[in-house]
């Protein structure tokens, strides 16, 4: 009978809550890069003339289409043959904008679709500038009703993170490879990271519904 | 002497592209079976089934496809098999399947309305006969387009197996990528390998999805 170990990744479980945390920051920067990605995406997409339109499409779609695995890999193998070297970390951001970007404009989209066009005719009638009513009338609304779906994305995508060990970029996952080459208790290692991954995203969806009950509070009036 | 990416090395990788279909193929065959009964235990009276449903999409949905394969792939030691690519990624993609969809199929199963359990009930079926005859015939209808959409998220997921060192798609990538470094021609190609499988089926899911809610919408 196998016996279990835990001493080893006990003794250098701040090893892993470092990982954790450089998990975290990386998932929270994707996303507040992705995000703008995905604005001005959903922008052009919407209301971008038909050329912008086609590009926007065709990005979404190989995307989507594509493993993330094989995205990241093009990014930092491939990239360097007609664009800049990155760094392992550089590349793993880049790979995880470009992907988080893809699937939040469809989200965004779908958002700035739900409001009635009444409601930015009814912006122009009282003299908004093009700005106010995207930010107003368009972007405080529709980022209430795609917030769950965002919600759920930064979740996946931190999930995703782990992927970026492969090319040796610093997460969790990667600190516990260390871990288990450091120690060859694989199925131990291993464990207690996805243990810790659970925790994150259970912690974050927790913090999320926490967030959406207080930010959305104000009556919805129509 | 480095090899030059020829028509060679692309038949390769072409060809490499049938364990991927094969990896995906099982994989969503046995996520089905798992994948209904979850969606059935949690919809379940028993409450213990519902709970460990829950539990089982929760931990799954929770914690990344890299490590599920992972815990399969060193936790098979433990248990006494010999360490085996091709079994540790079957068995990973095929729980990670289990739960979304019996996570998906819920959402079908419940979307049936109440009053057609009720009216097989007051008919005089039994648990059985009203879920295999009324119930998961109406959800099924529902749960074609989203099912299909997660296939294009498995195919997806099966590249990682080549972490694991199960030689699939990616991993030929890889190592036509070491021997002939040419990773713009290799990653394009394989690329274009995945997007081929997979641009159908989610044209495929869309077009559902719309002429679905035309449907309903009526």
């Amino acid at each position: 009978m196998y016996e279990f170990n835990f001493t080893p990744v006990l003794a250098s479980f701040d090893q892993l809550l470092i990982g954790a945390w450089l998990t975290v920051r990386l998932s929270f920067a994707a996303m507040l890069i992705g995000l703008v990605v995905s604005i001005i995406c959903a922008w052009g997409k919407t209301s971008g003339p038909a050329m912008l339109r086609a590009v926007i499409n065709g990005y979404i779609e190989i995307i989507r289409n594509t493993p993330f695995l094989v995205q990241i890999f093009f990014i930092y193998f491939a990239m360097p043959s007609f664009g800049p070297k990155l760094s392992p970390n550089s590349a793993a951001l880049l790979a995880l904008v470009v992907n988080f970007g893809a699937y939040g404009t469809e989200i965004i989209r779908a958002g700035i679709e739900s409001i009635h066009k009444g409601q930015v005719e009814a912006g122009w009638a009282l003299g908004l500038s093009r700005v106010q009513i995207f930010r107003y009338v368009i972007m405080k609304p529709a980022l209430r009703t795609v917030y769950p779906a965002l919600t759920s994305q930064f979740i996946y995508l931190m999930l995703n993170t782990s992927v970026v060990s492969v090319i040796s970029a610093d997460d969790l996952a990667a600190a516990g490879n260390d871990l288990q080459s450091a120690t060859f208790a694989s199925f131990e290692v291993y464990i207690t990271v996805t243990l810790i991954y659970l925790a994150l995203s259970v912690g974050f969806s927790a913090l999320f519904y926490a967030v959406e009950k207080m930010a959305f509070k104000y009556p919805l009036s129509r | 002497m480095i090899r030059v990416f020829g028509w060679n090395e692309f038949l390769v990788i072409v060809v490499a592209a049938q364990w991927t279909i094969a990896l995906s193929a099982i994989a969503f065959a046995g996520g089905s079976i798992g994948g209904l009964l979850i969606a059935l235990m949690r919809v379940s009276e028993v409450r213990a089934f519902r709970l460990f449903a829950t539990g089982f999409i929760r931990v799954f949905q929770g914690t990344p496809l890299l490590m599920q394969l992972f815990l399969v792939f060193f936790g098979m030691n433990i248990f006494g098999f010999a360490i085996n690519p091709w079994i540790a990624a079957t068995i990973a993609l095929a729980l990670h399947a289990s739960a979304f969809l019996g996570e998906i199929w819920r959402g079908c199963i419940e979307a049936v309305p109440k009053g057609q359990r009720e009216a097989a009930t007051a008919l005089g079926l039994r648990y059985y006969h009203s879920m295999r005859h009324v119930i998961l015939p109406q959800a099924t209808r529902i749960a074609v387009a989203p099912t299909v959409g997660f296939l294009v998220q498995l195919i997806k997921g099966t590249s990682l197996a080549s972490i694991i060192g199960f030689t699939e798609l990616t991993r030929q990538g890889q190592i036509i990528n070491n021997a002939t470094f040419s990773p713009f021609l290799v990653f394009g190609t394989v690329a274009a390998i995945y997007f081929l499988l997979c641009w159908p089926l989610s044209l495929v899911a869309r077009r559902m999805e719309t002429r679905f809610s035309r449907a309903t919408a009526r």
